[in-house]
């Protein structure tokens, strides 16, 4: 066992110490290493083994959703009847789903024809097809965001991966999409160049600045239930019910794993016991 | 321990019944219940058992998600989505799938490393050792193409740029490619023969177990002192010694399979394969499964050409060289004695082998830039030089330390010296793990 830890310690250094060369000095005006600033990590009620969703928060991102990011994010995958987890009743939902229009068809004659939404149908798409919205947005599809927290993620790096299995750090997503929401209004450093046509935001994954202009401002969502109307509130609920959106069933999940994680220990108790009692009488 | 008389003795009528027209209860009984394991093995010995699980526990989630599955390009990621969703449990179905093919690869590696820890793979046990090679070559494929099918950005990117190494192949390169591909580039007919593949590779998968297991049975287990049994003390039942000790490591380690399916479930995945599958948008960094990364930073370590051999085909050679070199183990190893516990310099090679590997798994996740490259190119270098010089050399010019006579005497041994209990093997049975 001492030789496994010495050469593990031995590992370590080798690593760090490689990391430490491989950590280029960043130019501030013309950075090469995206995101310029790592996401900020917040505080979710859905994060490490007994979290859940607060359906409340859910409700206004639903609400920032739907005035706001619909506009020019589809959400293809997310049926209105999976809003029942944001806790909203059937009657709710058959009313929600009745506010959108649905091109639907052929019918009996053999035409298109719009309908009121049913709690089966998925949220529709702004854009006709992906050209149409690429061009509407200055070349850019807005992407689909029935998975977008789950598709973003910066990486963590050595040797913050290895402690995120201690804590259970699965928040990547709604961090990200948070900080880059509130990552707007900055000032770039000097000497740096923004494309024309796009916005700096140093959380920004994959460039200094991105396509999408500001999206949200204070009070641009009312809320009914008292909450703050700012942008770091906005981004919250929205990052939250992205979650949601992309891992409906992630309360079931860690109830589901708490029980197989008592019965595991229970079992594995009981099986090491008997395992004690079967080896007594011989040496090994 | 080998081809001992059966001891099978049948008691009921419906036994003797078949035992007179097909063995089958025989066998289970000689395989399963009094076959001879040695009394010494470690928890290191428990992986077998948790492979066999994890195999049978792939393919039943696998069979189960394949009726709800489309290889089709336009429909392959709606279709995982669709089982994430609306499936009755698929959410846990296609978590335990995707996270099980992880820990299938944990535990062969370990698996893996205790045989050349063990000297597993000295004669007589060769064959049993090449015979699980070809296992972890199959099950390679099958992890791969498994990971094209939810046809997602690294899904689609990782099979151009892994299909991509055959055309460094002179002469049959692009045939081969095309012929993998079925066209010129990743697409429809790519995700169908992937999926008709993934399918059936874990059964031939099962079927090799069946002769790995077959040769086994044969030779005997190899144990932590690395002699072999010489008399009947040496060796307790397989029920109950070695069933329960399994069954409990087989509990440990879903333990430890179930807290990142039910906790972590996309931590050992990219982001970007939530993303679905387009061919005109190219990754930031193209990275595969982990547990390819150490094979993936030796094939980007050659940068450079040797004679006619350029970058690209140099780095294929290296790549695939670097899984033959476990295929030739048994002859490279020049040593007498098997296990690394009597070998203390070899021992020392060992880890720092374990720790060349990480690092080259580490070095695999990164950017193959600046010292990034250089690392890996020593890397690679050491992963060589163990297999090509320290372990012929080694063999010839270690000293080992004092082999016991037997695994009776080592236990004793041990017992006797171990730490409290000096009253030796008899004495206080119930502080003993």
């Amino acid at each position: 066992m001492k030789k496994i830890l010495t050469s593990l310690a031995l590992l370590g250094l080798v690593v760090a110490g490689t990391a430490a060369i491989a950590a280029e000095e960043q130019n501030a005006a013309a950075p090469t290493h995206f995101p310029i600033n790592e996401p900020k990590e917040m505080s979710w009620s859905f994060a490490g083994p007994f979290g859940t969703y607060d359906k409340a928060q859910l409700q206004r991102g639903l609400k920032v959703y739907k005035e706001v990011c619909s506009a020019c994010h589809s959400m293809n995958l997310v049926a209105f009847r999976t809003l029942e987890g944001l806790g909203y009743s059937e009657a709710q939902i058959k009313t929600l789903a009745a506010g959108y229009t649905i091109h639907d068809g052929p019918n009996d004659a053999g035409d298109m024809f719009d309908r009121p939404g049913k709690p089966s149908d998925h949220f529709p798409a702004p854009f006709a097809n992906e050209q149409a919205a690429a061009s509407a947005n200055g070349g850019a599809a807005p992407p689909d965001m029935s998975l977008l927290a789950k598709a973003r993620g910066v990486e963590r790096g050595f040797p913050r991966f290895v402690f995120d299995i201690f804590t259970q750090y699965a928040q990547g997503g709604p961090d990200y999409i948070h900080s880059l929401l509130t990552g707007y209004d900055q000032t770039p450093p000097a000497g740096m160049v923004i494309p024309e046509g796009t916005h700096y935001n140093p959380y920004f994954l994959s460039g200094v600045s991105l396509k999408m202009p500001k999206p949200l401002s204070d009070g641009q969502v009312t809320y009914d239930d008292g909450s703050p109307q700012t942008v770091d509130q906005y981004a919250r609920d929205v990052s939250a019910f992205l979650m949601f959106a992309a891992e409906p069933h992630l309360e079931d999940r860690k109830k589901t794993g708490f029980r197989v994680m008592i019965f595991l220990l229970l079992f594995g108790a009981l099986v090491y016991m008997t395992k004690r009692r079967v080896w007594a009488d011989v040496a090994h | 321990m080998s081809e001992g008389h059966s001891t099978y003795t049948p008691k009921t009528g419906i036994e003797r019944w078949f035992d007179a027209r097909m063995p089958l209860p025989r066998l289970i009984y000689d395989s399963f219940v009094a076959y001879p394991v040695p009394r010494n093995l470690n928890y290191m010995w428990t992986f077998g058992g948790i492979l066999s699980i994890m195999l049978v526990a792939q393919i039943l989630t696998g069979i189960v998600l394949a009726m709800h599955y489309t290889s089709d390009t336009n429909l392959a990621f709606d279709s995982v989505e669709k089982i994430m969703r609306d499936v009755n449990s698929g959410w846990l179905l296609r978590y335990l799938h995707s996270n099980g093919a992880s820990f299938f690869f944990v535990a062969v590696y370990i698996h893996i490393f205790r045989g050349l820890f063990y000297g597993s793979y000295k004669a007589p046990r060769e064959l049993l050792w090449i015979l699980g090679c070809i296992i972890y070559l199959l099950m390679m494929a099958t992890g791969f193409m498994g990971y094209v099918l939810p046809w997602g950005q690294m899904s689609f990117w990782g099979a151009t740029v892994i299909t991509g190494f055959f055309s460094a192949i002179p002469l049959v390169g692009n045939w081969i490619q095309q012929l993998l591909l079925g066209g010129f580039a990743v697409d429809d007919p790519t995700l169908n023969r992937f999926f008709a593949l993934h399918y059936l590779l874990p059964f031939m998968i099962a079927g090799v177990v069946v002769l790995h297991i077959w040769a086994l049975h044969v030779v005997g287990q190899s144990n932590p002192t690395g002699i072999e049994v010489k008399s009947k003390t040496d060796t307790v039942a397989f029920t109950p010694y070695a069933t329960i000790k399994d069954a409990f490591g087989m509990i440990v380690f879903l333990f430890v399979f179930a807290y990142f399916v039910f906790y972590l479930p996309n931590y050992l995945g990219h982001p970007d394969n939530y993303t679905v599958a387009n061919p005109l948008k190219t990754p930031a960094h193209i990275v595969p499964e982990w547990y390819f990364l150490p094979f993936y930073a030796i094939l980007r370590a050659i940068t450079f050409n040797v004679g006619p051999i350029n970058s690209k085909l140099g780095g294929v050679l290296c790549m695939f060289g670097a899984i033959a070199m476990l295929f030739l183990v048994p002859w490279l190893d020049t040593s007498k004695v098997r296990s690394a516990v009597y070998r203390p310099w070899y021992k020392l090679f060992f880890w720092l082998f374990v720790a060349d590997a990480i690092l080259l798994g580490w070095l695999g996740s990164q950017p193959a830039e600046g010292s990034y490259v250089f690392m890996a190119q020593m890397a690679t270098l050491f992963y060589f030089a163990f297999f090509l010089i320290i372990m012929p050399v080694l063999g010839l010019i270690e000293t080992p330390r004092r082999l016991p006579n037997s695994i009776t005497e080592a236990v004793l041994e041990k017992n006797k010296g171990g730490g409290g209990h000096p009253a030796g093997a008899t004495a206080a049975p119930e502080t003993k793990g």
